[in-house]
């Protein structure tokens, strides 16, 4: 019993990472009916750029909002160079784009920061939180961090002006143009956003998984597994689908026989074949018709 | 009487295909103007074009403003507020949440509040149904969201794309009552397309019919209405 509580407790910790990427990618998915594969890449940037700061002296909260800052502006700037001027083009086009992207993040990083694995500082620590051996006060402050992050989005989305016109741009975008919304701005605003909320999950999971170019490869297939099991034009589903998959592989770690930490990943990727199979919209997602 | 909107020479363009060829209109400030035809005539194209919705060439002067060279956006921020076939609802969102995006490019507050009051005492079906997610309303809800939705921009010019669509007779005439309403009380100037001839004439002071792409008549509503020729050859009732 106690070993099934301390997954789920694991598993809803790193479930919490899987949430943010998951809504990240939804976001942009929402803007520009795109899946961003470089999702991942932003985010270990982004942690690379907070790592670097802490290496200059900046104390970690300051560190974490200059990085939030910095995210945001590079996710609009990587938005207005590149995915503005390809517009409508195909999907190919778009993908080539991403893996572009992908490539081109992954490379700079190595360059900059070299390959060796580096030790990224929790802000939370290690120790047992509260006193209990189920879950460590660095696991906790992920799950309290994605919480906060989530009430803070939900109250943006419901009750900003400019949360309504993003809303709108994005489930309507030509009645959003008629009602005088510059949609163009939305979706820049969209992807700073998303860079963001990618760089908050690189910071939280780089204690766990170390700070490395690659560290992002394997958390943004949960990341995508997450949003195809919640809905890809939820971000409320993709947020459960992240707490649903972290719990998920926890468990399925543990008690299928065989699979343990290696075939872990192969699991989120079955995950994303049988949603795809057996329900395409995701357990919150809804069908989208579209005149051809 | 100055003309609010000048409209010379405008040609549209979907892809290849030439929709318009050369139309040239005028709106005066504050008159209810109806654009006629039969469909595939051009009049969801000429509106789409006064919004740069669609690739045309020509010129479209709004109080002395060139709207060629603008944004859809800005040229709705100019005042001008366009119904567009199907409604344009936001449908999964709320009946108040569609009203203030209507005024979402407006920066007075307090007189959204108000406006939004306004428009549930002109319209109290969308007051009872306030929170309700506005796909759920009936066609002609929805068509009372959609010109309350282009009212919260406090607009000088509205275009509307047939509002009859799909609607219930008795319904069409409550909503062209409640637009000869907004005409003459709230002086705003309106440019509407319909198929439904005959509701349209008895509704509007002037009256232009469009033939592929052309202005091929255009008069007094009365004339218009009352004009043998015109009515079978155009009109069709």
């Amino acid at each position: 019993m106690e070993l099934l509580l301390n997954q789920v407790l694991a598993g809803i910790a790193t479930g919490a990472i899987y949430a943010c990427m998951a809504l990240a990618v939804v976001m942009i998915y929402q803007a520009i009916d795109h899946l961003n594969f470089a999702q991942g890449e932003m985010a270990m940037f982004s942690t690379f750029i907070a790592w670097q700061l802490l290496q200059w002296g900046v104390p970690y909260w300051g560190a974490f909002v200059i990085t939030l800052a910095l995210s945001f502006a590079g996710g609009i700037v990587i938005e207005r160079a590149l995915f503005k001027p390809l517009g409508n083009a195909p999907v190919l086009t778009h993908v080539a784009g991403f893996i572009a992207l992908f490539a081109i993040i992954n490379s700079v990083a190595g360059l900059t920061w070299d390959f060796t694995i580096k030790q990224f500082p929790s802000p939370f620590g290690s120790s047992p939180f509260l006193g209990s051996q189920l879950i460590s006060t660095h696991q906790a402050g992920m799950i309290g961090v994605t919480l906060v992050l989530l009430l803070l989005l939900y109250f943006f989305f419901q009750f900003t002006r400019i949360g309504l016109a993003m809303r709108a741009a994005a489930a309507q975008p030509e009645s959003a143009r008629l009602v005088g919304i510059n949609t163009s701005w939305m979706i820049a605003l969209g992807w700073g956003m998303a860079a963001a909320i990618g760089s908050i999950a690189g910071m939280l999971i780089a204690p766990v998984v170390f700070l490395e170019p690659n560290m992002m490869g394997g958390v943004l297939i949960y990341g995508f597994a997450a949003a195809v099991l919640g809905g890809l034009s939820s971000p409320f589903g993709a947020v459960v689908g992240g707490f649903l998959v972290g719990i998920f592989e926890n468990l399925a770690g543990t008690y299928i026989p065989g699979v343990g930490n290696e075939l872990k990943l192969p699991i989120a990727l079955a995950l994303i074949v049988t949603v795809l199979v057996v329900k395409p919209t995701g357990l919150f997602g809804r069908a989208i018709v579209k005149r051809v | 009487m100055t003309a609010m909107l000048n409209v010379r020479d405008l040609r549209a363009y979907y892809g290849q295909v030439q929709a318009l060829h050369g139309l040239e209109f005028d709106l005066q400030e504050g008159s209810l103007t109806t654009l006629l035809g039969a469909n595939g005539a051009g009049k969801t194209t000429t509106l789409r074009a006064i919004c740069n919705m669609v690739r045309s060439t020509g010129s479209i002067e709004f109080e002395g403003t060139k709207l060629s060279s603008r944004s859809t956006e800005s040229i709705v921020k100019l005042g001008i507020a366009h119904v567009p076939q199907g409604r344009g609802t936001f449908t999964t969102m709320t009946v108040e949440e569609n009203l203030q995006l209507g005024a979402i490019s407006r920066k007075d507050k307090k007189a959204i509040t108000s406006d939004i009051d306004r428009m549930y005492a002109h319209f109290p079906v969308l007051k009872q149904r306030h929170t309700q997610q506005a796909g759920t309303l009936s066609g002609g809800e929805q068509q009372m969201l959609a010109v309350a939705r282009a009212l919260m921009l406090r607009p000088r010019l509205m275009l509307l794309d047939e509002p009859s669509f799909g609607l219930a007779p008795l319904v069409v005439r409550d909503l062209f009552k409640i637009l000869g309403k907004i005409n003459r009380e709230d002086k705003v100037t309106i440019l509407v397309v319909e198929q439904n001839a005959q509701l349209a004439l008895e509704l509007a002071d002037k009256a232009y019919v469009i033939e592929t792409g052309r202005i091929v008549m255009s008069g007094k509503a009365d004339d218009i209405a009352n004009n043998e020729d015109v009515r079978k050859s155009y009109l069709g009732y």
